[in-house]
């Protein structure tokens, strides 16, 4: 009977706690794994293995000489890694770092719960680099040995084995959701950072305003999230899902360069005018790119908020895109755009490096000779070449040499959409015909579980525009010329590999769920910020989303959970007691009768009064008043067979109304 | 300063006992319930909290929002934790106190007996100096043994018992008073020299007893002997005649302690006499009455009979 488990309350840590302590600290080490130098993170979980091992083996302290030599590695190995101590990844390397020191002098359960403190502290600052869903459930999986660790310190408990002592953790933090999603809704974002922003050097891939032959390779392996796209009315047809990004006019015979081109007086040339009758209206998350440029569909109208439009009508917005971001747009996807061309303009869109590309230039001349200034016609002889000149879509082209273009035409004959782009552009040019390339995203996966064109960065794209006379700027895509399904069904396809498997229904609604999800995750939770806050709040009639309301609303919410928590945490659950609540339901019954007990009455003074006034069941009632008072206190606990029958006459008994 | 503290303490306890919740013994069952259950931070939970902010402040400026959540999860699980801490200790009853025997000046082991409908963790109980941790498991009840110190004999009313928690995070500790009403008692503490008790008159003149029930040895025949005590088959093995000796164990002398004749003396120091008398009889297994005023005992021996001595002692007025 006696459940007193006792543990040494002395000042050392006992080993289930110091195992516990152990494995934070290797979350914590984990989850800063990626972003790391490789050898920190082999060197730390060295030290961490050793450490456990030792105290496992011997229980003795690690002697002083060892630790400080240790720590002065440390912050000699960041220093030579980083250059410096402050920043985000030097800060992260030498936190995580320390942290796994602490272990070394990990000896009493004061120094755990330091150690645990600044562990969440380290967990937290993972998600600096990585806010993806993945990444933020790791990092809250990591909270588990940290919560774990604390209660181990806590004296004389059941024991448990190592993987039930997480549970507890799992359901405190389960218990925590409904006042942790409050609070995450209606904390006051700052409007502007405290200190420094963050500086981001990883490169992340996307879009570049710059494209020479073979830099899309990278992109067009990238199955990452470039953007989802949700449309007002029905989505545009393949054909037409064209999302421009960049327009490069410059080219100097190997890259294509966005430039902002200026008019001869230095001014900046006036946007481009659109005719168009047809507008489609969308809205766009897109994933963050540390760059400008907003893609968007067609040509679009007008600049959403926080952004502007380029004279060729690209997007930009006014800083860089560092954190999901949601824009409304509307564009034309069936117009006229600049239907005069200036004669600035036009010189530039003819631009060509000279001395380049001789073939080029010769078989451009020849066309132009042949259709006479007829511009469409050469439009059209340029794809049939591309048609049927035994062109080859492959993502691995042979390399092109100074004059790639005509490397490319009359040699290789194989690449992708930059390469036919690029070639194209500097023909239409070679034959008088102005022209720019441009870069975005074509085609998409429309999701039907989420109703959104959901854009990879593999779904990145270079095409052509050229200017015809009364039409303006028209799109061509040569691409499409040589790998129609390039267009019909992305880069995938276009490169013919074999993603059966992919394809199987199954997974592809797997991958359609998944990408919801984490469509969600990025709206919902990344992209939750200042403007989603005062939406989420005007529903209920506050427009006002000040810090002072969102303060009041906090602590009003706060206090209601707490409340209801009280409550919980008050509540006893009284075991029902059969005898009690047998004699209850009689009670009940007699009192529907007329006859109800009196505060001060004792059940056989009850019952007596209530067979004076039935006295046709007088003998009945005075049965069961004895089998109660027999029930319970002829015994110590009441006889099992005649509880039941006693509970089955109180069931069977039926007062008559008294007649008063 | 810690003294001071303790001071102000006691001071605010006889001045605004509502507000110390300063309670009177009450008799047992002591069930705590909300009304006399306090939670205040720990030094940690407070260190924690300060991290929570910082983290807090940190995830803001950055705008990440994952680090904001993960932010928020932690800090209202810390929340949730103080909720549980307070449910570790409400509906813990105090069922019944048992006291072991001491004499003064010993600590004496004091045995709480502690009921629960469900199973609890990491409860400790202060006494004095002394704290102890226990747990109660499914069956609803623990035993909990801390030890009283004890500074004269008599009944001594039981102290105040500190029942606290941190449980489950060391975040915030969760307390309560028990103060049950009952005494415990000590017995006298025996002096620690002095003369032996007077015997009796008779005493040692009595003939020792050599005929017993007990076979104790064989020996050659002596003549006198009672023929049935030779013994026959021996006898007839080695040739003469043998005889078995029968002995009875030799009897002590019985002790009668007498607080009359120990006249002359002041009332303590009889009973520090008395005690050291009772004590020596004890340990040598000696069979001792004790005449109190108002309270003879009779002869007896063994720990019992040591025990109703002590205590009659220990509870003289």
């Amino acid at each position: 009977m006696i459940g007193v488990t006792r543990r040494p309350t002395g000042p050392s840590l006992d080993s289930r706690a110091f195992d516990l302590l152990c494995l934070t600290m290797a979350c914590v080490l984990g989850v800063h794994a990626s972003h790391l130098p490789w050898w920190l993170v082999a060197a730390l979980a060295l030290v961490l293995a050793l450490r456990w091992w030792q105290r496992r083996r011997h229980g003795t302290p690690p002697p002083m000489l060892l630790k400080l030599p240790l720590l002065a590695l440390l912050a000699i190995a960041v220093v030579f890694t980083y250059g410096t101590i402050f920043g985000q990844e030097p800060g992260s390397a030498l936190a995580v770092g320390l942290l796994v020191l602490k272990l070394l002098e990990s000896e009493a359960p004061r120094d755990a719960k330091v150690g645990v403190s600044f562990a969440c502290f380290g967990l937290m600052a993972a998600l600096l680099f990585d806010q993806g869903l993945v990444a933020t459930f790791v990092v809250a999986l990591g909270l588990l040995p940290a919560l774990a660790t604390l209660r181990a310190l806590e004296p004389a408990q059941a024991s448990a084995s190592l993987p039930r002592a997480l549970l507890p953790g799992l359901a405190l933090l389960a218990a925590a959701v409904p006042l942790a999603l409050l609070a995450f809704a209606l904390v006051p974002r700052l409007s502007s950072p405290l200190w420094g922003a963050p500086n981001r050097t990883e490169a992340r891939t996307g879009l570049s305003d710059q494209m020479s032959p073979g830099d899309f390779v990278e992109l067009l392996n990238d199955e990452r999230p470039a953007m989802r796209v949700t449309f007002d009315g029905p989505p545009p047809p393949p054909e037409q899902r064209y999302f421009r990004a960049y327009v490069m006019w410059a080219y100097d015979g190997r890259t294509w360069e966005h430039v902002q081109l200026r008019l001869a007086d230095g001014r900046a040339r006036p946007l481009e005018p659109l005719e168009a009758r047809v507008t489609t209206g969308y809205q766009v998350d897109l994933e963050p790119t540390d760059r400008t440029v907003l893609p968007a569909l067609g040509m679009p109208m007008e600049a959403p908020a926080e952004a502007r439009l380029s004279p060729n009508r690209e997007v930009f917005s006014d800083k860089p895109v560092r954190e999901p971001l949601h824009y409304a747009l509307r564009s034309a996807l069936y117009y006229h755009l600049q239907p005069k061309l200036p004669e600035a303009a036009r010189r530039f869109a003819l631009r060509l490096p000279q001395g380049l590309n001789p073939r080029t230039h010769a078989l451009a001349a020849q066309w132009r000779a042949r259709r006479a200034g007829d511009d469409q016609a050469i439009v059209d002889d340029a794809l049939a070449l591309f048609h049927d000149g035994a062109f080859r879509y492959t993502m691995s082209p042979a390399p092109l040499g100074r004059n790639a273009v005509d490397d490319f035409l009359f040699g290789t004959r194989e690449g992708f959409c930059e390469h036919y782009a690029s070639s194209f552009t500097v023909l239409m040019r070679a034959a008088g015909i102005p022209a720019r390339v441009v870069t975005g995203y074509q085609g998409g996966y429309w999701n039907p579980l989420g109703n959104y064109l959901l854009v990879r960065q593999s779904d990145a794209h270079a095409w052509s525009e050229v200017w015809l006379e009364g039409r303006g700027w028209t799109r061509v895509d040569p691409t499409a010329a040589v790998r129609p399904e390039r267009v019909s069904q992305g880069a995938a396809a276009a490169a013919g590999d074999q993603l059966g498997w992919v394809q199987t229904s199954w997974l592809a609604s797997l991958r359609n769920q998944w990408d919801v999800v984490n469509h969600w995750w990025t709206q919902g939770v990344i992209g939750f910020d200042a403007l989603r806050q005062r939406g989420l709040l005007t529903p209920f009639g506050i427009h006002d989303t000040g810090t002072a309301m969102l303060g009041i609303l906090l602590a009003i919410g706060t206090a209601l959970f707490v409340a209801i928590g009280v409550g919980w945490a008050l509540w006893r659950r009284e075991r029902p007691e059969p005898l009690s609540q047998a004699l209850r339901r009689l009670e009940a019954r007699l009192a529907r009768a007329g006859i109800t007990r009196r505060r001060s009455e004792g059940p056989q003074h009850y019952l007596r009064r209530a067979a004076r006034a039935l006295p046709a069941q007088r003998a009945e009632l005075e049965r069961l008043m004895n089998r109660y008072l027999e029930l319970r206190y002829a015994h110590d606990e009441p006889v099992p067979e005649l509880l039941r029958e006693f509970q089955r006459a109180v069931r069977e008994f039926r007062p008559r109304r008294v007649v008063k | 300063m810690r003294d001071a503290l303790r001071r102000l303490q006691q001071l605010a306890e006889r001045r605004l006992p509502a507000l110390t919740r300063f309670r009177r013994p009450e008799p047992m069952p002591i069930e705590l319930n909300r009304r006399r259950i306090y939670i205040v931070p720990t030094g940690f939970g407070i260190g924690f909290t300060v991290l929570l902010l910082v983290m807090l402040v940190g995830s803001l400026n950055y705008s990440n929002n994952a680090a904001l959540l993960l932010t928020c999860m932690l800090g209202a699980s810390g929340a949730a934790s103080m909720l549980i801490a307070f449910r570790a200790l409400d509906g813990l009853a105090l069922a019944s106190v048992s006291a072991g025997q001491a004499i003064a000046g010993q600590p004496l082991a004091l045995t709480l007996e502690f009921e629960s409908t469900r199973p609890r963790s990491a409860i400790r109980i202060d006494l004095g100096d002394a704290c102890q941790a226990f747990a109660i498991d499914a069956s609803g009840k623990a035993d909990v043994t801390l030890p009283l110190a004890t500074r004269q004999r008599g009944w001594q009313p039981l102290p105040r018992v500190r029942v606290w928690t941190t449980w489950p995070l060391g975040l915030f500790r969760a307390w309560s008073w028990m103060h049950p009403e009952q005494s415990v008692l000590v017995w006298p503490h025996p002096e620690s020299g002095g003369p032996p008790p007077l015997l009796p008159a008779d005493e040692g003149l009595r003939p020792r007893l050599h005929r017993g029930e007990d076979l104790a040895a064989l020996r050659d025949y002596r003549s006198g002997d009672p023929r049935k005590h030779i013994a026959w088959k021996a006898s007839a093995r080695l040739g003469h005649l043998l005889s078995k000796d029968f002995e009875q164990p030799e009897s002590r002398p019985e002790w009668r302690l007498d607080w009359r004749e120990l006249e002359g003396m002041d009332t303590e120091a009889r009973i520090a006499r008395l005690a050291r008398w009772l004590g020596e009889a004890h340990a040598a297994g000696r069979r001792h009455s004790l005449w109190l005023p108002g309270l003879p005992i009779e002869v007896g021996s063994g720990p019992g009979h040591y025990a109703r001595c002590m205590s009659a002692l220990a509870s003289l007025p």
